[in-house]
């Protein structure tokens, strides 16, 4: 399990390359990226964290996917910072013996990082800037886990 | 204890962090002496729905006791991935 967060961009196609290779028991692996993306005009984002609870945030909701699924390696990586449109913002790569562990994971994943890490965008434009308002749908799709 | 802020707590706050002196017995006891404060904390506080709080950095309630905090935050809801 590798949990980073960090400034500077990653390289997706490296991370991904190099996620649960050289190893012969692994029969899935899924990977996700999200992106910053353009619904106004938007010029930046800045995703501010807090230093340490988000470390122990990520690893913990990786633990919990780790013992509901059967995993074999799990990888979460999230910039904070300014960031620009199309950048990558964040990425996460499980790997397990078969895919519905590995697809099932990865959006478990996503709905708790959503949610329960302490990260927060904040959006900012020629109108000024503001912080993007947590969704309701984000909240609900816990329920089903 | 230390008390923290993040988003826009912070920015109407005015400040991330600050060391308060409290012998208040939950979360909602702390959040009762900081709103009568200053109406910036006041503000900040006004809609308990609209925020988040973490003591020790885990994920809690303002019904949570304090004793033995070191550290409490206070946040919106968060908007990661």
């Amino acid at each position: 399990m590798r949990i980073v967060v960090q400034e500077a961009p990653f390289d997706y196609g490296a991370e991904c390359d190099g996620f649960a290779t050289g190893r012969t028991d692994v029969g899935a692996v899924v990977t996700f990226a999200g992106l910053v993306r353009t619904d106004a005009d938007l010029d930046r984002m800045e995703i501010e964290h807090y230093p340490g609870m988000t470390e122990s945030a990520l690893t913990a909701i990786a633990e919990e996917a780790a013992r509901r699924w059967s995993l074999q390696d799990v990888l979460v990586i999230h910039r904070v910072g300014p960031m620009r449109p199309g950048e990558r913002i964040m990425m996460i790569a499980t790997a397990a013996p078969h895919r519905r562990d590995a697809f099932e994971a990865a959006e478990y994943l996503m709905d708790y990082l959503k949610s329960r890490a302490p990260f927060w965008k904040k959006e900012h434009g020629p109108q000024g800037e503001s912080w993007v308002e947590a969704k309701a749908t984000d909240e609900d799709a816990l329920s089903r886990w | 204890m230390d008390v923290l802020y993040f988003a826009w707590v912070r920015e109407r706050i005015g400040l991330p962090k600050e060391r308060v002196e409290t012998d208040a017995a939950t979360v909602a006891d702390l959040v009762s002496e900081l709103r009568a404060r200053e109406d910036r904390y006041d503000a900040a506080f006004a809609d308990l729905s609209a925020l988040r709080v973490a003591v020790d950095q885990e994920l809690t309630d303002f019904d949570a006791p304090l004793a033995g905090a070191r550290e409490v935050a206070f946040f919106p809801p968060m908007t990661g991935g």
